[in-house]
């Protein structure tokens, strides 16, 4: 997975236009999940645009990389990201939650190309990606398996016997990136149930860990990159991530966990940052 | 009499009849679903030997995934699995599974149309000693009320054999219900059984009950049926394994043209076979309708035989229910 400083830039640019895209299919939505969505444009970004071995004109074809998103709330971003990828037209993002729409306020398998399971109810996707990827060594194939969780999801038990289950089945093909943005619904994930010490817990059912920076894409695609070549042991990528990362009055607050922006007035706002953010971008790669 | 087209047991009345439980054909039907199709691949969460998953465990070892005491885990890994290609079967109580993950097969297996097949043993209350919290009688209600989801009781060891070796054969989210203790062989191995349709077992001219059930009781039924005969009060016995989708085909024109049913199920009363045909039955032809199975009460340990008589499954409590919806009928 070689990566020029080419196109780091492109990618870091990227993310930034599917920040402006996903907060138009939240304020047209008028409702959906803003912080979770904003903090994982990089990690979504390095994902369909880089790392992950798919083919969005052949969304079933049998040797894809499979992405699973266990925290479907999140959504958003991954809808934004497939359709920039081209798995369906970019103004189909303004149906999301919408009568009759492909784009389901949670994932749903079969609605939309490009989605590899239904999620929504927390804790559940692990143990999917791993059933997937059984099936993927049962059938010799060397597609790899990511999941996406959130660090809230890891407080459901079913997401830790998964864990353990990936371990036991010796999942090499199985990387689970976790968005830890210490933020859930209630409040900071450290007051409302402490998940901390969180890197020693999955070293202690057995993974490999890693640890990094999730809106430094070079650090997403080097630690995708590392996970591949990790065999007989499932991998975790803690990515540290700033929950509403890219729009000022969202960063760091709980409350914007699970609403959009409340009107035009109040996205205008937010795309302004992100356009700022963009241009000092733009600047820094010239 | 018996229905000769169904080929049952002649050993059904005797002394001699046969007594397997249907788990036991379900763990044939594995082996015999794995032999036939590389895609089917069993999932346990502890309980591989008493779910008779270990047959396919030692032929199929590379198809045998162990989840350890974690159904919620063993629901999700099957549901990757099955939006893979491959057929799970995944086995444990029903008390557990579809018990404690019954939120996982909502959303991971039948609205994710993933096709795996759960086998949920140890249903009813014949469980026996190990008491309630290994009987389960709640299992055909909160599958039932599923979308997108099939259900399955097999009367006898056979008839658990041939639907396991259907559910491989049929695509989408099946629920597959045993039980633990022996029971009698009704069928044999000619019987038809077609998932989706339901079977005459015992039929008599002028009859004036239709009773329907599903699994083992389906024995105090017949049992029930041959000494009702001898009281000049003829019935029909239905075996409708398949409680979801209903054989509305087969059930409505007995129902019309007999006029009360009895529903017959080792489950509670409200929302197993009894509501699903109490529901067909308001909407398309309302009679008068008895339920046998569980009256809103839990069980207790016990030997089973003692239980079913003593929690109103026995065959004199189906007589006394079929004297009783033929006193309301008009």
């Amino acid at each position: 997975m070689g990566l020029h400083e080419g196109k780091i830039k492109h990618l870091e640019e990227q993310a930034y236009r599917m920040r402006e895209l996903l907060i138009e299919e939240l304020l047209e939505a008028g409702s959906g999940h803003s912080a979770g969505s904003l903090g994982t444009a990089e990690i979504f970004t390095a994902l369909y645009f880089h790392i992950l071995n798919h083919n969005p004109k052949r969304p079933d074809w049998k040797d894809r990389d499979r992405l699973v998103l266990s925290c479907g709330h999140i959504c958003p971003i991954q809808y934004a990201a497939l359709a920039l990828a081209g798995y369906f037209p970019v103004e189909e993002l303004k149906t999301l939650r919408k009568l009759d729409s492909r784009l389901q306020g949670h994932p749903h398998r079969g609605s939309l190309p490009g989605v590899e399971t239904t999620s929504g109810p927390l804790g559940s996707g692990l143990a999917q990606a791993s059933g997937i990827a059984l099936a993927g060594r049962l059938d010799e194939k060397k597609y790899q398996v990511y999941c996406v969780t959130s660090d809230g999801e890891h407080q459901e038990g079913n997401h830790w016997e998964a864990a353990l289950f990936a371990k036991r089945h010796r999942l090499g093909n199985l990387t689970v990136i976790v968005d830890r943005n210490n933020i859930q619904i209630d409040g900071n994930t450290e007051n409302v149930m402490p998940l901390e010490p969180f890197r020693e817990k999955y070293e202690a059912f057995g993974w490999y860990v890693l640890e990094i920076d999730g809106h430094n894409i070079r650090e997403i695609v080097d630690a995708a990159t590392e996970a591949k070549v990790i065999h007989e042991q499932p991998t975790v990528i803690i990515a540290h991530t700033i929950p509403g990362k890219g729009v000022s009055f969202m960063e760091e607050d709980y409350l914007w966990h699970g609403k959009p922006p409340k009107d035009r007035a109040e996205a205008d706002r937010a795309i302004r940052d992100i356009h700022a953010a963009l241009s000092k971008l733009r600047k820094e790669h010239k | 009499m018996l229905n000769s087209k169904v080929k049952l047991s002649r050993k059904i009345f005797g002394k001699d009849v046969e007594m397997i439980p249907t788990r036991d054909g379900y763990g044939d039907g594995l082996v015999m679903a794995g032999e036939k199709n590389d895609d089917v691949v069993v999932l346990t969460a502890d309980l591989a030997d008493s779910t008779r998953a270990q047959a396919f465990a030692e032929k199929f070892p590379e198809r045998f995934f162990e989840c350890g005491v974690a159904e919620q885990a063993m629901a999700t890994v099957a549901a990757g699995l099955g939006t893979s290609g491959k057929i799970p079967f995944i086995s444990s109580y029903a008390t557990f599974s579809p018990g404690r993950n019954w939120e996982q097969i909502r959303t991971s297996i039948s609205y994710n149309d993933s096709n795996v097949k759960i086998a949920g043993h140890h249903s009813g209350i014949s469980v026996g000693p190990d008491g309630v919290t290994h009987q389960a009688v709640e299992d055909i209600a909160t599958m039932r009320v599923m979308a997108n989801m099939t259900v399955i009781q097999p009367c006898d060891a056979i008839e658990a054999r041939k639907a396991t070796i259907q559910a491989a054969k049929v695509w989408g989210p099946m629920y597959l219900r045993f039980s633990r203790e022996k029971t009698a062989v009704l069928t044999s191995d000619t019987s038809p059984f077609t998932i989706g349709r339901a079977e005459v077992l015992w039929e008599e001219k002028g009859a004036k009950v239709l009773i329907i059930g599903c699994g083992p009781l389906l024995h105090h039924a017949l049992l029930a049926a041959k000494e009702l005969k001898k009281e000049k009060v003829p019935v029909v016995v239905l075996n409708s394994h398949t409680i979801k989708p209903l054989d509305a085909k087969t059930i409505l024109p007995l129902a019309k043209k007999i006029g009360a049913v009895l529903t017959v199920e080792e489950h509670q009363v409200h929302g197993g076979l009894g509501g699903a045909v109490a529901e067909l039955l308001a909407r398309e032809c309302p009679v008068p309708i008895e339920f046998i199975g569980m009256q809103d009460t839990f069980a207790e340990s016990g030997p089973p035989d003692e239980l079913w008589n003593k929690y109103g499954m026995g065959v004199e409590d189906i007589k006394r229910a079929v004297n009783k919806v033929l006193k309301r009928k008009r």
